[in-house]
């Protein structure tokens, strides 16, 4: 999975790593000063928020998949719950469909407690 | 947007300049920069760079890196539509890939703010590399206005605020 996650651009961009808990994916966003999206809270910027979502998506996807073809975004919304602060972001996903062509999949990020989501998105790809 | 309306960033309404984006640390890093701002709209640019590739056989920008260009140039077209600046906080954000960003050019994002209430700003954008009338994503966006303690700051722009 790192290997992946090794070969995105982007994803090294942003210092996106994966780890396995308890057997499940999870994404870790550690906090950097150039992810910051409004200085004086401190808070992560939004749309990296969206991209670090939108990255663990995929990255469930081709581990549950298999494949090697990156599926491709249609859609993907994101919820703001709460601001992000100066600390690591972690995410899972949940594939809530896989189909033929379309998979369908949820993905919740917090920082220091679970029970807390800073954001949740949804996505769906085209596979 | 009805004609006679007062906008807090009037006297900006014009080409983009640097300060429009240099206070947003992230936004600097990917070095968007505003183009052009005007009564509750935005336009704003993604310089190309291989970092932001998202799928390496296509060449093609990941689609994370689109959501940070479209909330920030719709953060910046909800304050080009307030009569008084306040803190704009994303609710939330929807983008739907229309097809693939063409690779290795810059990429733009229009953002219009159709409706403010109390205390949400609604918006409407669309993605595209040479005109927003080809759009390779489209968007929509709702956003929290006097959401947290810090002053909009945006009200740096105008010379810190309205006694300025």
């Amino acid at each position: 999975m790192n290997r992946i996650l090794e070969a995105i651009p982007y994803a090294r961009f942003i210092g996106v790593g994966v780890e396995r808990v308890d057997g499940r994916l999870e994404c870790v966003l550690p906090f950097r000063d150039e992810i910051v999206g409004n200085a004086r809270l401190p808070a992560v910027h939004g749309g990296v928020l969206g991209a670090f979502l939108e990255l663990t998506a995929l990255m469930r996807l081709i581990d549950e998949s298999g494949t090697d073809r990156v599926p491709k975004p249609i859609t993907f919304s994101v919820d703001y719950l709460r601001s992000a602060g100066p600390t690591t972001t972690r995410a899972r996903a949940e594939i809530f469909k896989l189909g033929r062509r379309i998979a369908n999949v949820h993905v919740v990020a917090w920082q220091d407690d679970p029970a807390k989501p800073v954001v949740a998105g949804n996505g769906k790809f085209l596979l | 947007m009805e004609t006679g309306k007062r906008y807090a960033l009037a006297g900006l309404f014009g080409p983009g300049r640097p300060e429009m984006v240099g206070y947003v640390p992230h936004a600097r890093v990917l070095g968007i920069s505003a183009v052009e701002i005007g009564p509750a709209f935005a336009v704003c640019r993604l310089p190309y760079r291989d970092e932001l590739i998202g799928d390496p056989g296509r060449k093609v920008v990941f689609g994370g890196a689109i959501t940070t260009l479209v909330d920030h140039t719709s953060g910046l077209a909800v304050a080009c539509a307030l009569e008084e600046l306040t803190s704009i906080a994303t609710i939330d954000l929807r983008v739907d890939y229309l097809r693939a960003a063409r690779p290795g050019v810059d990429l733009y994002a229009r953002s219009e703010c159709y409706r403010v209430t109390r205390n949400v700003a609604f918006v409407r954008a669309v993605a595209y590399e040479d005109s927003a009338d080809d759009p390779f994503a489209g968007c929509l966006g709702t956003f929290m206005l006097g959401a947290n303690r810090t002053d909009s700051s945006y009200e740096r722009l105008i010379g810190g605020g309205r006694d300025a």
